[in-house]
C-alpha cells in the first residue's frame, strides 16, 4: 500500500468541497473493500477524505412506510436494529449474512452501494425493493443506480447520505454463497409491495439487475414452482473459475423459488 | 495414571504463550541495523530473462543493495539440492535440472524469484522491487500434469519430453498374471488435485553475518533447522556448518511446506555478508500462494482385479505425478517412495503394480504436503475398493472385510512390514460409532424432504516415524532419518529437555514433557523442551511424516533411561549399596525391599556437587543424549465414515456427520491427538470439498492467489467430528506410539467421495466436489 493523505472533514459540505479537490480521491467509509484494493495494489489514491465524523450519517430511521438507513450505517448496525427488523426482517438478515463480524462491525451500507461489487448483497436490496438513493446532490432511484462493474450513476465526488427502503408486504434475500469468498455465487432478492413484484439478482454478471421473467412469473403464482418454471439464459451472465455461467443461469429461477418460499 | 503423566489430558504449556500473543514467530525477530528484502517475481510462467535494468530501482529511496541471477552466477552459488534420488525402471538416474536461487537466464513458474531488492524499509524495498525492469521473452508454458509429456515445449532442455523420471515398483508380471485370471477387474481414473499448502504464518527468514565470528545466524520459519543447515551450508553455500546457527522460533503451521530449502532464504544468507546488514523477509499472502511447495497434483489410472467373492487378486496404478518447474527438496520421494509403498492399503491383495511419471511443468515446485503420498495412495486405493464392492455388489464394509489382512507382521508386496494392527476392530467400532445401522432410516428421512443422502467409508494405513536409516538410504535418501534427544539435568533435578524434531504447532513441549515428567516422576513444570536451534540442539532431522513421537520421542526416552541409570550408580553410593539392587519407581531411587531411598533431585544435586560420589569410577553431572534410529516404520491405521447429504438443485453437499476410528498406538496425550485428527480432518475435507489451486492452463498464471478464489475450509463447513480410538501399541519403539499427526487428511478425503458418490449414484467424481460440479454429475447420470 502506498502512502496518501487523510481527510477528515467534519462536515458534509467540507466533505463535499475536498472531494471537488481533484486528483485520485476516495471516500473511506469501512474500508472493508477499498483497503483491500489499495493492499493488493489495485487502487492507490494520493487523498482519502474519511466519512466517520460527519454527524447523522449512521441514523436508521422507519417511519411512514419506509426505513431510512444513513450510509455509514454499519451492517452490524443494521442486521441488529429492531425497527428494521420488523419492518424489513429481509434487509436485516441480508446485513447479516454479509462477509464475517469483523467485517460486519466495519462496511458500512453506502460503501457497498457505492463499490457495486458484482457479488455484493446490498444492492440486490436496493433493486429488489426499488429503493433511492440519497447523495448530497440528489436522488438516485436504485433502478437507475447501477451501470456495471464497480460502476454507478454517482458523479466523481458525489456522495451517498442514506438510503430510503419502502416497507414491502413481504420480502426475502437468499444468498447462495461463493465457497472462497462467501460473496454471492448468486444471490436473489425479491418482494411484493407497493411497487409490485421485484426480483433482483446478484453474483451472476457484472452488476445486481431485476431479472424481468421471474417478477412476471411470481406475480403470477407467488411459488418456487412457478420459479423454477423460468428458463434464464446464461447470455451476459459470468462465467468464472467458481461457476459457470450455466450454471449460475440455472441456479437463479431455484434461489428465487426459495426467496419466494421463505418471504415474510 | 499421574495426573501429568503419559496417557493425561494435560492443556499445552505452549497456548497460554500463542494465545496472549506472546509467541517469537520470525517476522517479531527485528536486529540492529536490519533491513528488509523484497523479491522481483516472475509475471509469466516461462520466459527468458533477455535482460534486467535495476537502475530506476537502485535510485529509489533507501535501497541498500540489488541482486540477480548474474550476481548468483559470478559467485560461483550452487543450485538448491534435491534430497532424494529416484531411479528410473530403465535403470536412468532421475534428471535434476539446476535449482538456481535467482533465475539464470530463464524464468520458469509466475512467482519465479528473479532478482532481490534490499532496503531500509519493507514498503521501499517492495516500492523499489515494483520498479525493476526486466525484459522478458515470452515463451510458451507447460501446465497441465497430464499433457506436460506430450508437450513441444520443454520446461528443462535436459528433459525434452519433461518426463523426470518413470519408475516402476512391484511385480508387473504378477499383476499381468492376476488380471488373467480374474472373474473382474474394476477401473478407476481420476485426479488429485494440487493444493496450496496455507500455514497461517506465511514463510518469513532473518539472516545476519557477523565479522568478528565470521558466522552466520538464519532465523527462519522452519521445520528441520539442522536439516535447513546441512543443505544450505554442505550443498548451496559452502558455508561451513560450524559457522552457521539456523533458529526456527515459533513457526505458525507448516503442513511440509516448511520443511524444504527455499531459494528465498538463501539469498538472504549469501547476501547478508555482502550487505554486511541482517536482511529479514516476509512473506505475504499472495506471495506464499506463488512460491510455497505445493501438494498432490496426481493423475492417475487404476485397474483392480478380484475373483468372483471379491478377493482383490491383483492391482495395477499408473500416475503421472507433477514436479512443477524445478524439484523441490523432497519432491522425488513424494509420489513414489510415500506412495508407490502404500498401495497395498489395509489389503491382502498379493500382486501390485506401480508406474509413476514425475513430469516438469511451469508451475510451482510440488513436494510433502500433510500427509505426503498417503493421501494419493490412499485415495487411489479407497475410491478404487468402493468402486469394486459396487462392481461386486457387495456392502463396502463388506469388501473391505473380506480383504483385510489379519495376521502380522505382514509383508506387502509394495515392499513394506507392517508389525501390527486390527483393521476389524476399527471398522466396526466406526460402524458403532456413525451408527450405520441407522442410515437407511436417514436416507429415507432425507429424500422426503427431496434431498439425497450418502455413506462412505475409507480404511486408510500410512507409514508413518520416517525411517530407518538403512532403509530410507535403500530407498534413496541421502541423509539420515533418525532423532536425537538430550537431557539435561540440572543440580537441583529441574530438567531441560533437547530434542531435534520441531513443534508447530503439534505441541510438543507438552506431549515431550509429559513423558520426561511420567519416567522420571516429577512434575510437568520441572521439565521443559527446547527445540528449533542448532545452537542448542544437538542434532535433528526435525519434523514431518508423523515422525516426532515415534521417533524423536523414542530418542529422549533412551536419554531418559541413560540418566536413571546413571542416577542409579549415584544413588548407590548414597545408600551403600550394589547399583543392581536400585530400583527406580515414582521420582525415588529405592533399595529393593527396603524403605531405603533418595529422591531424584537428591541424586542430581550430588552429581553436580560430588563431594559423597564414587569420582573414581563416575563422572559428575547428569546430562545424557541419544540418537534414535528406528528398525522399521510405524503403521498408524484406521476408518473413517462420512455421511453426507446433497441438494440436487443446487449441487451443494453438506457434511451430515463424520466418525474418525484410528488407531494411533499408545497415546501421550488423548487432547492433543484428537486436535490432530479434527485439524487433519478438516484439511482432508477442505481438500475433497473445496480446496482447488488453479492455473490458467495456457498462460500459467495461478488464477487462485488470494482467499478470494482459493477457498479455504471454516469450522462451519463442517459437523463436529467423532473421534475414537483402537490401541495396538507399536512393536518397535519405546513407547508403543505410531503418529497422529497426519491421518485425519489422509483417510478423510475418500471416504468423503465415496458418501458423495453414494448419495447421487455416480461412479466418479474428482474433488473438490464444487456444488456445479456435483450438479453437472446429476445432469449427466439423469441423461445416461
Ligand atoms: C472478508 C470480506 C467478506 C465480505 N463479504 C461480503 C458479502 O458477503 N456480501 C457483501 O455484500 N459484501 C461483502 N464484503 C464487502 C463489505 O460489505 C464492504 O463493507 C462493502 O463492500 C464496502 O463498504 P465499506 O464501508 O467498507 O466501503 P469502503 O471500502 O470504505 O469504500 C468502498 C468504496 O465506496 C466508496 N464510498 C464509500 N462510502 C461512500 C459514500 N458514502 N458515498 C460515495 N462513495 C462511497 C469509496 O470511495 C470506495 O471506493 C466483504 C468484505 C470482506 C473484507
Amino acid at each position: 500500500m502506498n502512502a496518501f493523505e487523510l481527510h477528515q472533514p467534519k462536515d458534509l459540505a467540507s466533505a463535499a468541497t475536498l472531494a471537488g479537490g481533484g486528483g485520485d480521491l476516495r471516500f473511506l467509509a469501512g474500508g472493508q473493500s477499498i483497503l483491500a484494493s489499495m493492499k493488493l495494489g489495485l487502487a492507490s489514491p494520493d487523498a482519502m477524505i474519511d466519512l466517520s465524523l460527519i454527524p447523522d450519517m449512521k441514523a436508521i430511521t422507519v417511519a411512514g412506510g419506509v426505513v431510512k438507513i444513513g450510509a455509514m450505517a454499519k451492517h452490524a448496525d443494521v442486521a441488529a436494529n429492531a425497527d428494521v427488523k420488523k419492518a424489513i426482517p429481509a434487509l436485516a438478515d441480508l446485513a447479516g449474512g454479509i462477509g464475517d463480524r469483523q467485517v460486519r462491525n466495519m462496511g458500512t451500507i453506502g460503501g457497498s452501494l457505492a463499490n457495486s461489487d458484482p457479488a455484493a448483497c446490498y444492492p440486490a436490496a436496493a433493486l429488489g425493493l426499488g429503493a433511492m438513493i440519497h447523495t448530497n446532490k440528489r436522488n438516485i432511484a436504485a433502478d437507475s443506480f447501477f451501470l456495471g462493474l464497480y460502476e454507478t450513476a454517482l458523479d466523481a465526488g458525489e456522495i451517498i447520505t442514506a438510503v430510503s427502503f419502502p416497507v414491502p408486504e413481504k420480502a426475502a434475500y437468499v444468498k447462495f454463497k461463493n465457497s472462497a469468498s462467501r460473496f454471492a455465487l448468486v444471490g436473489v432478492f425479491v418482494s411484493k409491495g407497493a411497487q409490485g413484484v421485484r426480483v433482483a439478482v446478484t453474483g451472476a454478471a457484472s452488476c445486481a439487475f431485476r431479472a424481468t421473467a421471474l417478477e412476471t412469473a411470481l406475480a403470477n403464482s407467488w411459488t418456487a414452482a412457478a420459479c423454477n418454471a423460468v428458463k434464464m439464459s446464461a447470455d451476459n451472465l459470468n462465467g468464472d473459475l467458481h461457476a459457470s455461467a450455466e450454471y449460475r443461469a440455472h441456479l437463479i429461477p431455484v434461489i428465487a423459488g426459495r426467496a419466494a418460499a421463505a418471504a415474510k | 495414571m499421574k495426573a501429568d503423566g503419559i496417557g493425561a489430558r494435560v492443556t499445552r504449556k505452549e497456548d497460554h504463550r500463542f494465545l496472549t500473543g506472546n509467541g517469537q514467530y520470525t517476522d517479531d525477530i527485528i536486529l540492529p541495523r536490519q533491513t528488509y528484502a523484497a523479491f522481483v517475481r516472475s509475471p509469466h510462467a516461462h520466459a527468458t530473462i533477455n535482460g534486467i535494468n535495476s537502475a530506476a530501482a537502485a535510485a529509489m529511496p533507501g535501497v541498500v543493495a540489488i541482486f540477480t541471477g548474474k550476481d548468483i552466477e559470478e559467485s560461483k552459488i550452487g543450485g538448491l539440492p534435491c534430497g532424494w534420488g529416484i531411479t528410473s525402471k530403465d535403470g536412468t538416474p532421475a534428471i535434476e535440472p539446476a535449482h538456481p536461487i535467482l533465475c539464470i537466464g530463464k524464468a520458469r513458474y509466475v512467482g519465479d524469484h528473479v532478482a532481490v531488492v534490499i532496503a531500509e524499509t519493507a514498503e521501499q524495498a517492495r516500492a523499489a522491487a515494483d520498479v525493476m525492469d526486466v525484459d522478458y521473452g515470452i515463451l510458451p508454458a507447460v501446465v497441465s500434469t497430464g499433457t506436460a509429456a506430450a508437450s513441444k515445449t520443454a520446461v528443462h532442455d535436459q528433459a525434452p519430453n519433461n518426463v523426470c523420471y518413470t519408475w516402476g515398483h512391484g511385480d508387473e508380471a504378477g499383476v499381468k498374471a492376476a488380471f488373467e485370471k480374474a472373474h473382474h477387474i474394476s477401473t478407476l481414473d481420476l485426479i488429485n488435485q494440487r493444493l496450496a499448502p496455507n500455514a497461517m504464518e506465511p514463510r518469513a527468514a532473518n539472516a545476519v553475518y557477523d565479522r568478528s565470528s565470521e558466522s552466520y545466524t538464519l532465523y527462519v520459519a522452519n521445520q528441520n533447522p539442522h536439516v535447513e543447515r546441512l543443505l544450505m551450508c554442505a550443498f548451496v553455500l559452502g558455508i561451513p556448518e560450524h559457522k552457521m546457527r539456523v533458529v526456527a522460533p515459533d513457526v505458525g503451521g507448516g503442513f511440509g511446506s516448511k520443511i524444504f530449502v527455499y531459494a528465498e532464504e538463501t539469498v538472504l544468507v549469501w547476501a547478508s555478508k555482502r550487505v554486511n546488514r541482517p536482511i529479514k523477509w516476509t512473506a505475504d499472502r499472495t506471495e506464499a500462494f506463488l512460491s510455497d511447495a505445493h501438494g498432490r497434483d496426481h493423475v492417475t489410472k487404476a485397474q483392480l482385479a478380484m475373483d468372483k467373492d471379491g478377493k482383490f487378486l491383483g492391482f495395477r496404478v499408473d500416475t503421472t505425478a507433477a514436479m512443477g518447474a524445478y524439484l523441490s527438496t523432497f519432491s522425488t520421494a513424494v509420489p513414489t517412495i510415500l506412495y508407490g509403498t502404500l498401495l497395498a492399503g489395509q489389503y491382502t491383495t498379493p500382486s501390485i503394480y506401480v508406474e509413476v511419471t514425475a513430469v516438469f511443468t511451469n508451475t510451482a515446485p510440488v513436494d510433502a504436503y500433510r500427509g505426503a503420498g498417503r493421501p494419493e495412495a490412499t485415495y487411489v486405493v479407497e475410491r478404487m475398493v468402493e468402486v469394486a464392492a459396487r462392481d461386486m455388489k457387495l456392502d463396502p464394509a463388506e469388501i473391505r472385510r473380506r480383504n483385510f489382512i489379519r495376521t502380522f507382521p505382514y509383508a506387502t508386496p509394495v515392499g513394506l512390514t507392517y508389525d501390527v494392527g486390527d483393521y476389524d476392530a476399527t471398522l466396526d467400532s466406526a460402524i458403532k460409532m456413525a451408527d450405520v445401522a441407522g442410515f437407511a432410516a436417514r436416507r429415507a428421512a432425507s429424500e422426503a424432504r427431496g434431498m439425497k443422502r450418502g455413506l462412505g467409508y475409507s480404511s486408510y494405513i500410512e507409514a508413518c516415524g520416517l525411517a530407518p536409516s538403512n532403509v530410507a538410504g535403500a530407498l534413496g535418501a541421502r541423509a539420515g532419518l533418525f532423532e536425537s534427544g538430550e537431557v539435561r539435568v540440572h543440580p537441583t533435578g529441574k530438567v531441560e529437555v533437547f530434542t531435534g524434531s520441531h513443534s508447530h504447532g503439534q505441541g510438543h513441549e507438552t506431549t515431550f514433557a509429559q513423558v520426561v515428567a511420567d519416567k522420571l516422576g516429577i512434575p510437568i513444570e520441572d521439565v521443559s523442551i527446547s527445540h528449533g536451534d542448532t545452537g542448542k540442539v544437538l542434532f535433528g532431522m526435525g519434523t514431518y511424516g508423523s515422525r516426532s513421537l515415534a521417533v524423536g520421542g523414542s530418542a529422549i526416552v533412551k536419554a531418559v533411561d541413560k540418566v536413571i541409570a546413571k542416577g542409579k550408580k549415584i544413588a548407590a553410593h548414597l545408600l551403600e549399596a550394589s547399583d543392581t539392587d536400585i530400583e527406580f519407581v515414582n521420582g525415588e531411587f529405592i533399595v529393593k525391599g527396603t524403605d531405603k531411598k533418595v529422591p531424584f533431585a537428591s541424586v542430581s544435586l550430588t552429581a553436580y556437587v560430588p563431594h559423597n560420589y564414587p569420582l573414581d569410577k563416575l563422572e559428575p553431572g547428569l546430562n545424557e543424549n541419544a540418537f534414535y534410529d528406528p528398525t522399521n516404520f510405524t503403521y498408524p491405521a484406521g476408518t473413517h465414515i462420512c455421511e453426507v447429504e446433497v441438494d440436487p438443485q443446487t449441487g451443494k453437499v453438506e457434511i451430515c456427520a463424520f466418525t474418525a476410528v484410528d488407531d494411533f498406538g499408545n497415546i501421550i496425550n488423548p487432547m492433543i491427538v484428537e486436535g490432530q485428527v479434527h485439524g487433519g480432518v478438516a484439511q482432508g475435507l477442505g481438500q475433497a470439498l473445496l480446496e482447488d489451486c488453479i492455473y490458467d492452463p495456457e498462460s500459467g498464471q495461478l488464477l487462485t492467489a488470494s482467499y478470494m478464489d482459493y477457498a479455504m475450509p471454516r469450522a462451519d463447513d463442517f459437523p463436529n467430528f467423532k473421534v475414537g480410538n483402537n490401541v495396538t501399541a507399536c512393536t518397535h519403539n519405546p513407547l508403543g506410539v505410531k503418529g497422529c499427526g497426519e491421518a485425519g487428511a489422509i483417510g478423510s478425503p475418500p471416504a468423503f467421495i465415496n458418501a458423495v458418490t453414494d448419495a447421487i449414484g455416480v461412479k466418479h467424481i474428482d474433488m473438490p466436489a464444487t456444488p456445479e460440479r456435483v450438479w453437472r454429475a446429476m445432469q449427466s447420470a439423469a441423461h445416461a
